[in-house]
């Protein structure tokens, strides 16, 4: 311990601590601040690297998962408009048929009214005919028998029992 | 005292290997006696080498030698000496030329002796006590020594280091040249000496000391090492001003709860209470005191020890000498890179413990 | 009583050498145990044996 106290030396102290100080100082100043400094921007930038390259995995990650859905939910749409599409054809093909058919019977029943019309018009005509050419008979008749004009009309009378009109 | 033990020691160990080597060689007693008698004088001359080596110095010399003519020649440069003794005295110290003339400045007479600057007469007289210590006036002593300049030296190189590294960061991410090589040894004192032991919240104030003292210590630890290095680390001044700086940081950021488990421990008996505040006080003072004679007393041990298992090269002329010599210096001088190293580490880490005290902040003890 | 000094240091050093055997061998167990903390316990081995050495070194220059 003496030997160390005898060994002590005032000067080498003094300027070891002052040199020292002065050392600390300026490499705080133009050394150890800018590498510091430096060496956190560069780790920032590595974290932030990372960071972004983690959202931007995730990001890829939605964006897939977005594709999916919306793909899924265009195959529903595309199923349903499908379905819809075929419905409609089946609706259609099935109106149609059934105007088709209304249509048709529509038709006919006009041709049948038509028909009755013109049977009707034609046992008119029939009977107008028939009358006239019962008439025209009736005159022959007449003609020929005109004497007996009892016997005319019980002529006239059994002919036109005999007519039937249907 | 230890280290000349220890010296002692490891010197007998060997010197009883060669000597029983010595036998099986027929060497005869006589030259035996003869010889022992010789490294005596040469074990006296390494051991004063190896003081000397461990010294601070007023002059820059890398080395020295004897010519043929039996004078001493030493190469390097003088250096200033300053002196406040009534008034600043600053001359070169080629003036002492080696401790061997006095010094004379402004009609003041400076004598070196034993590495210390004392104030003489005209005739450089020394005065002694009864413990032969020197009893003559001591001049405040501010003078650029050795040490001082190799800080001075290692202070430019460090900042020119550093800037340089802290330049080859702008405009692009890397670092380049020796900042590449240096970068994660910065990293590695911040993410595992400073934030685990000081806490994310306040390590920022502390990191330019921290990095500041291990670069410092590791650097001049390592050049200490190299033939040529001066040994800064081995002075207690200089480990003193380190553990001093350590000790103003942690009593200054101190907070409040720092000071209370200092004077006024919380969770336990009030008793208990007086008995640890002085025992806590001291330990605050205790605790840069082991940082500085932790990291004196590594290097200094280290020196010693490799130095002198050098210096058996010179006491063993034998042929085992010198193989062994050599293989226990580079044995032990890889073991002093580590040691360089790991109380550059252990300063560190030890100065971020003691702030991570004082800024704690939960109370749950 | 020069000698005394030499026994206290060689005591000192017997204490001291075998504290840090103890926290070195230990951590040789906790690391051989959970080689995933080595890290950790390097670290505070470190330290415990730096806080021994410290006392150490100290009462070495004491003695």
């Amino acid at each position: 311990m003496d030997k160390l106290i005898e060994q002590f030396s005032l000067g080498l102290f003094f300027w070891m601590l002052i040199l020292f100080v002065i050392l600390v100082f300026f490499l705080n100043k133009f050394a150890w601040k800018p590498i510091l400094n430096s060496v956190n921007e560069r780790e920032d930038g590595i974290k932030n690297a990372l960071e972004e390259a983690e959202n931007a995995r995730k990001e890829m990650q939605n964006l897939n998962a977005d594709n999916e859905r919306i793909l899924k939910e265009a195959r529903a749409q595309r199923d349903t408009l499908l379905k819809e599409a075929r419905e409609m054809k089946e609706g259609i093909i099935s109106e149609a048929k059934n105007e088709a058919q209304a249509q048709a019977s529509k038709i006919v029943e006009q041709a049948q009214e038509t028909i009755q019309a013109e049977k009707q018009a034609a046992i008119t005509d029939l009977k107008n005919q028939v009358a006239e050419l019962s008439v025209g008979i009736a005159e022959k008749v007449v003609r020929g028998e005109l004497a007996d004009k009892n016997k005319q009309i019980k002529l006239v009378e059994e002919l036109l029992k005999e007519v039937t009109i249907s | 005292m230890h280290r000349i033990n220890l010296i002692k020691i490891l010197t007998l160990l060997l010197l009883a290997v060669t000597i029983s080597a010595n036998a099986q060689h027929d060497a005869s007693k006589e030259a035996h006696g003869e010889s022992s008698h010789k490294e005596k004088d040469i074990k006296t001359e390494i051991k004063e080498y190896i003081a000397h080596h461990l010294l601070d110095s007023y002059d820059f010399s890398l080395f020295s030698y004897t010519t043929d003519a039996g004078k001493k020649k030493y190469f390097g440069a003088p250096l200033p000496v300053i002196l406040w003794d009534n008034g600043l005295k600053v001359f070169s110290s080629s003036k002492f030329n080696h401790g061997k003339t006095l010094a004379e400045v402004d009609g003041n007479y400076y004598k070196l002796y034993h590495n210390k600057i004392y104030k003489t007469d005209t005739e450089g007289t020394i005065n002694y006590d009864e413990e032969h210590h020197a009893t003559n006036v001591k001049p405040l002593d501010f003078s650029i020594t050795k040490n001082v300049v190799f800080i001075l030296f290692v202070a430019i190189l460090m900042f020119f280091v550093f800037t340089r590294m802290a330049k080859s960061y702008k405009g692009n991410l890397m670092p380049k040249g020796v900042g590449r090589l240096l970068e994660p040894v910065v990293l590695y004192i911040r993410d595992d000496i400073a934030i685990p032991n000081i806490g994310k919240k306040h390590y920022r104030k502390y990191m330019s000391y921290l990095l500041t003292v291990f670069f410092f210590v590791w650097i001049i630890n390592l050049l200490g090492l190299t033939p040529l290095g001066v040994n800064v680390t081995n002075n207690i001044a200089v480990t003193f001003a380190l553990a001093l700086i350590t000790y103003l940081l942690t009593t200054f950021t101190g907070n409040k709860n720092y000071w209370k488990h200092i004077f006024w421990m919380p969770g336990v008996p009030w008793p208990m209470k007086i008995i640890l505040a002085p025992i806590e006080l001291l330990g605050t003072f205790i605790k840069p005191f082991s940082l500085m004679i932790r990291l004196y007393a590594n290097i200094t041990a280290g020196h010693i020890v490799l130095m002198s298992i050098i210096g058996l090269m010179f006491i063993f002329k034998s042929w085992i000498g010198s193989p062994l010599s050599f293989g226990l210096a580079f044995i032990l001088a890889l073991l002093e890179l580590l040691v360089a190293t790991l109380q550059a580490y252990i300063f560190t880490m030890l100065s971020a413990l003691y702030f991570g005290m004082a800024v704690e902040e939960h109370d749950d003890h | 009583m020069e000698g005394l000094n030499y026994i206290g240091a060689g005591l000192i050093v017997i204490g001291a050498g075998i504290g840090i055997g103890r926290i070195g061998g230990q951590a040789m167990e906790a690391i051989a145990r959970q080689p995933e903390a080595s890290g950790k316990i390097q670290t505070a081995m470190l330290i415990a044996a730096a806080l021994i050495e410290g006392i150490g070194f100290a009462a070495l220059f004491a003695a």
